[in-house]
C-alpha cells in the first residue's frame, strides 16, 4: 500500500495546475440554473477546453481521444479540479461518466469511432433514458416496446426521469424486444438519436423549481437496428456495466466537492457538538476518498474494482444528507433564499439516496452480491 | 501511487490469519490472556514487526487479523515499546493518572489497568514523555472481580505509584499516534468479524420457513455492517500508510498526521460498536446470551473505546486541524 505520488506523478500535477489557472480564468461566469442555453454553452466550452488540452477521458482508451492515464494521474486530477474550483461535469454527465464508459466497454467499432470522440470533446451532449413511469426500482420491469421491422427497431413508450432530456442529442435507450422471456432476458440497449420523428420530451419541474429531468414520450419511432449496443436481449447485462460506471465512478467529483464544503463551511461552525458532526463528516470523505483510491488501483491491477466500488454511492449518500444538514444549521435564516449556493445544494442532493439506484437498491445489492444473502422474493425472478 | 495490498502484504495478512484460525479458537479466547498466549505471539513476531524492518501498514494489517478473533491481551502497548531499553515481556499502560498532589486534593484518584495483574511493564503517556512505573506495585493492587469484558481482567490502584520518565515528548506524540491506529485496527477486524459472523447466522436461521438474510430488514441491516468496516479499513489503512511516510520524518509534520489517524479512529471505533450491536440484533435472543461471542465484540468495543484517545476527542483533534488550515 503506497499513498505517495512519484516526481514524474507531481510534475502531472504542476502542468495541470499550470493549464487549469489559465483555462479559467478564459471562462466566462458560472450559468444561472434555469438558463440551459447558457448552461449548454459553458459545460461544452469547459469540455472542449479539456479535451483540446488533453484532459478529457483521463481513463478512456487513447484511439478514442482518451489519455489512458495511470490511477495516480487520474486521482491528482480529480484532486486538482477540485482545488481549482473548475466546473462539474454539467450537461456533459451521461456522455462522459454513463453511455461513453458503456460505449467504451461494449460498443460496436462503428459506435465508438462515431460517438466517444465527440463525447470527449463535448460536440455531443446524451441524455439517459431508462426508468419509466411503471419501472423505478424494478428498472427491469420496464414495458417500452421495440419490434423488429427490416433494418429499424419500432419503438414505443414512455420514459421519466431523463437527465437533460431536453438538452441530449443522444439517448441510452432501454427498451424490451422479447415479451416473453423472464423479465432480466428480454431488454435491449439502443442508441436513441434524439431528433427522431415520433419523439416528444416534456421536462419535469423538480423540487428546486427547475428541470434538471424529462418525461420522454416514444411514439413508433424508427431506430436502427445498428444503434443497438450489445446483443438484442442482453440489454440488462449491458445496463449493469453502465450502472457499475454510475455507482463505482461517476460520484467521484461530487464527493471532493462535498470535501471542498465541508472545510469551507469550518470556520463557520461554532457549537462543539456541530463542530466534532463536521469532523466525523470529513473523516468519512476522507475515508472514502482513500476507498476511491483503493478500487482505483485495484481496478488498474486486478482488472476490476474490489467491493468498495459497489459501496461508494450508498455510503456517499449518506454523508452527503449528514454535510446538508450541518449546512442548513449553520445557515439559519439566511437558508430561507434558495438562492445560496449551500441551499440549492442541500435541495438538489436530497436525488442522491434516490437516483441512479435508490439506497434501499444499493442495500440489496450489497447483501446479495457482496454477502450473498438470497432474494427476498426468489419467485418473481420466476415470473416475468 | 498504489492503494491495493501488495504481495507481501497478502503474505502477512494470510499468515497471521493462518496463525489466528490454528492457535485462537474461540474456546482458546474465552479462556482470556496467559503468558503462553503472550509467548507464541511474540515467537509469531506480532510485536517485534516494525523493529523487525516491518511498517506501520504492516502492523495495522497484522492487527485487523488479531481483532478478527478478538485475541485478549495488551497486544497494542507490547508491540508499541518493543525494542525499547527495559520494556521486557508483557508490556502494560495508561494515558492519564493523578500526580500526587492532584490526587490527594481531588480525592478522585482510582486509576484502572488493564492486564495490571500479568504486566512486566507499566508505562504511562504524558506530555513530558514516556513514563516507566513500578510494575511490581501495579501487580499487587486489586482487581475488578467482574470486569466489563470478561477477557479483559483490569486492576485498580487507589494510590498510583511515581513514574520515572524514560522517553522524551516527540515519542510519547508518536506512541499515541501509532497506539491510535493499532487499536482502530484491531477494531476494523472486529467490525469485520462482526459482518461475517452475523451473515453466517442469517445465512443459517430459518424464520417463516427461510433464512432470515433473506429479508430486507435483515439484509440492509447487514449491508449497512460491511459498508461501515470497509469504509472504516480504508481510513485505518490510509491513517497507517501516513504513519509510514511522516513520521519518521521531523516532528513539525506531525500535525499533517493527526486528520487521519484522528479520522481513523473515529470511523474504527464506531464500526466495531454498531457493528457488534448489529450482530447482536440478527442473532436475535442468542446474541443476548454469554454462550455466543457476540457479547464479547460489544464488549470490547466498549472497552477500547476508552484507550489511545476516545473517538469523541479524536472528533475533536480533526476539527482543530479544519480551523487551522481554513482560517
Amino acid at each position: 500500500m503506497d499513498l505517495r505520488y512519484s516526481e514524474s506523478d507531481e510534475l502531472f500535477r504542476d502542468e495541470l495546475r499550470v493549464w487549469l489557472k489559465s483555462a479559467l480564468l478564459s471562462l466566462g461566469p458560472v450559468p444561472q440554473r434555469e438558463d440551459w442555453d447558457e448552461r449548454v454553452r459553458f459545460d461544452t466550452e469547459w469540455q472542449k477546453k479539456l479535451f483540446d488540452a488533453g484532459y478529457a477521458g483521463m481513463n478512456w482508451p487513447r484511439e478514442y481521444g482518451g489519455r489512458d492515464a495511470s490511477p495516480s494521474e487520474q486521482m491528482i486530477f480529480l484532486e486538482e479540479t477540485t482545488r481549482a474550483r473548475a466546473p462539474y461535469v454539467g450537461v456533459n454527465f451521461v456522455g462522459t461518466l454513463h453511455a461513453g464508459p458503456t460505449l467504451v466497454a461494449e460498443g460496436t467499432d462503428k459506435q465508438k469511432a462515431e460517438h466517444l470522440p465527440r463525447i470527449l470533446s463535448g460536440e455531443e451532449i446524451w441524455c439517459q433514458c431508462f426508468s419509466e413511469p411503471g419501472a423505478g426500482s424494478d428498472l427491469a420491469g420496464l414495458s417500452t416496446r421495440a419490434v423488429r421491422d427490416g433494418d429499424d427497431y419500432i419503438v414505443s413508450g414512455r420514459k421519466t426521469w431523463c437527465s437533460f432530456g431536453h438538452v441530449g442529442e443522444f439517448g441510452e435507450l432501454l427498451v424490451r424486444t422479447d415479451p416473453n422471456a423472464r423479465k432480466h432476458r428480454g431488454i435491449t440497449w439502443l442508441i436513441l438519436p434524439m431528433n427522431l420523428p415520433g419523439i416528444e420530451v416534456r421536462p419535469i419541474e423538480t423540487l428546486l423549481g427547475s428541470s434538471e429531468f424529462c418525461e420522454v414520450f416514444l411514439d413508433d419511432v424508427r431506430v436502427p437496428a445498428e444503434n443497438r449496443v450489445g446483443e438484442e436481449n442482453d440489454g440488462w447485462r449491458v445496463t449493469n456495466v453502465t450502472l457499475a460506471f454510475e455507482r463505482g465512478t461517476a460520484f467521484v467529483t461530487e464527493m471532493i466537492d462535498a470535501l471542498q464544503m465541508a472545510e469551507d463551511l469550518a470556520p463557520s461552525v461554532v457549537d462543539k457538538s456541530e463542530r466534532r458532526e463536521l469532523a466525523h463528516v470529513v473523516a468519512e470523505l476522507d475515508a472514502l476518498w482513500a476507498l476511491t483510491k483503493r478500487n482505483v488501483s485495484q481496478a488498474a491491477q486486478r482488472g476490476a474494482p474490489g467491493p468498495g466500488a459497489m459501496m461508494l454511492k450508498l455510503a456517499y449518500s449518506q454523508v452527503r444528507e449528514r454535510l446538508g444538514e450541518i449546512c442548513m444549521r449553520v445557515l439559519d435564516r439566511r437558508a430561507f433564499d434558495i438562492h445560496d449556493f449551500l441551499v440549492e445544494e442541500r435541495l438538489r442532493t436530497l436525488s442522491l439516496p434516490i437516483a441512479a439506484g435508490t439506497s434501499q437498491i444499493q442495500r440489496n445489492i450489497i447483501g446479495e452480491r457482496l454477502l450473498n444473502l438470497p432474494k427476498e422474493r426468489p419467485w418473481l425472478l420466476e415470473s416475468k | 501511487m498504489n492503494f491495493d495490498l501488495s504481495a507481501d502484504q497478502e503474505d502477512l495478512r494470510d499468515g497471521i490469519r493462518a496463525l489466528c484460525a490454528g492457535r485462537f479458537t474461540s474456546e482458546r479466547v474465552r479462556l482470556g490472556f496467559d503468558q503462553e498466549m503472550h509467548k507464541e505471539l511474540s515467537d509469531a513476531g506480532v510485536f517485534s514487526l516494525r523493529t523487525d524492518g516491518f511498517s506501520w501498514a504492516d502492523s495495522s494489517i497484522a492487527f485487523q487479523e488479531l481483532g478478527r478473533v478478538l485475541v485478549p491481551g495488551p497486544l497494542v502497548w507490547t508491540h508499541l515499546a518493543n525494542g525499547a531499553a527495559g520494556c521486557e515481556g508483557i508490556v502494560t499502560g495508561v494515558e492519564s493518572w493523578p500526580d500526587q498532589s492532584e490526587a490527594v486534593a481531588s480525592g478522585e484518584h482510582r486509576v484502572m489497568v488493564e492486564f495490571g495483574a500479568q504486566a512486566d511493564t507499566v508505562l504511562g503517556l504524558s506530555n513530558e514523555g514516556v513514563v516507566c512505573f513500578d510494575a511490581e506495585a501495579v501487580r499487587r493492587a486489586p482487581q475488578i472481580d467482574w470486569p466489563l469484558d470478561p477477557l479483559t481482567p483490569v486492576s485498580v490502584l487507589d494510590k498510583f505509584p511515581v513514574g520515572e520518565l524514560f522517553l522524551g515528548p516527540d515519542a510519547a506524540a508518536q506512541w499515541r499516534l501509532g497506539g491510535a491506529v493499532l487499536t482502530s485496527a484491531y477494531q476494523v477486524g472486529m467490525a469485520q468479524a462482526c459482518v461475517e459472523i452475523a451473515t453466517s447466522y442469517a445465512l443459517a436461521r430459518d424464520q417463516f420457513d427461510r433464512p432470515i438474510g433473506s429479508f430486507q430488514a435483515i439484509k440492509h441491516l447487514l449491508a449497512d455492517m460491511a459498508v461501515r468496516a470497509e469504509v472504516a479499513r480504508a481510513a485505518v489503512d490510509a491513517a497507517a500508510v501516513t504513519l509510514d511516510d511522516l513520521l519518521t520524518q521531523d516532528s513539525a509534520i506531525l500535525s499533517e498526521v493527526v486528520r487521519p489517524v484522528a479520522g481513523a479512529r473515529v470511523l474504527a471505533g464506531e464500526a466495531a460498536l454498531a457493528n457488534a450491536k448489529g450482530s447482536l440484533q440478527v442473532h436475535g435472543g442468542m446474541g443476548f446470551t454469554w454462550e455466543m461471542d457476540v457479547h464479547l465484540y460489544l464488549k470490547r468495543a466498549w472497552m477500547l473505546n476508552t484507550v489511545f484517545g476516545t473517538p469523541t476527542q479524536h472528533a475533536d483533534f480533526l476539527a482543530a486541524t479544519l480551523t487551522t488550515t481554513s482560517s
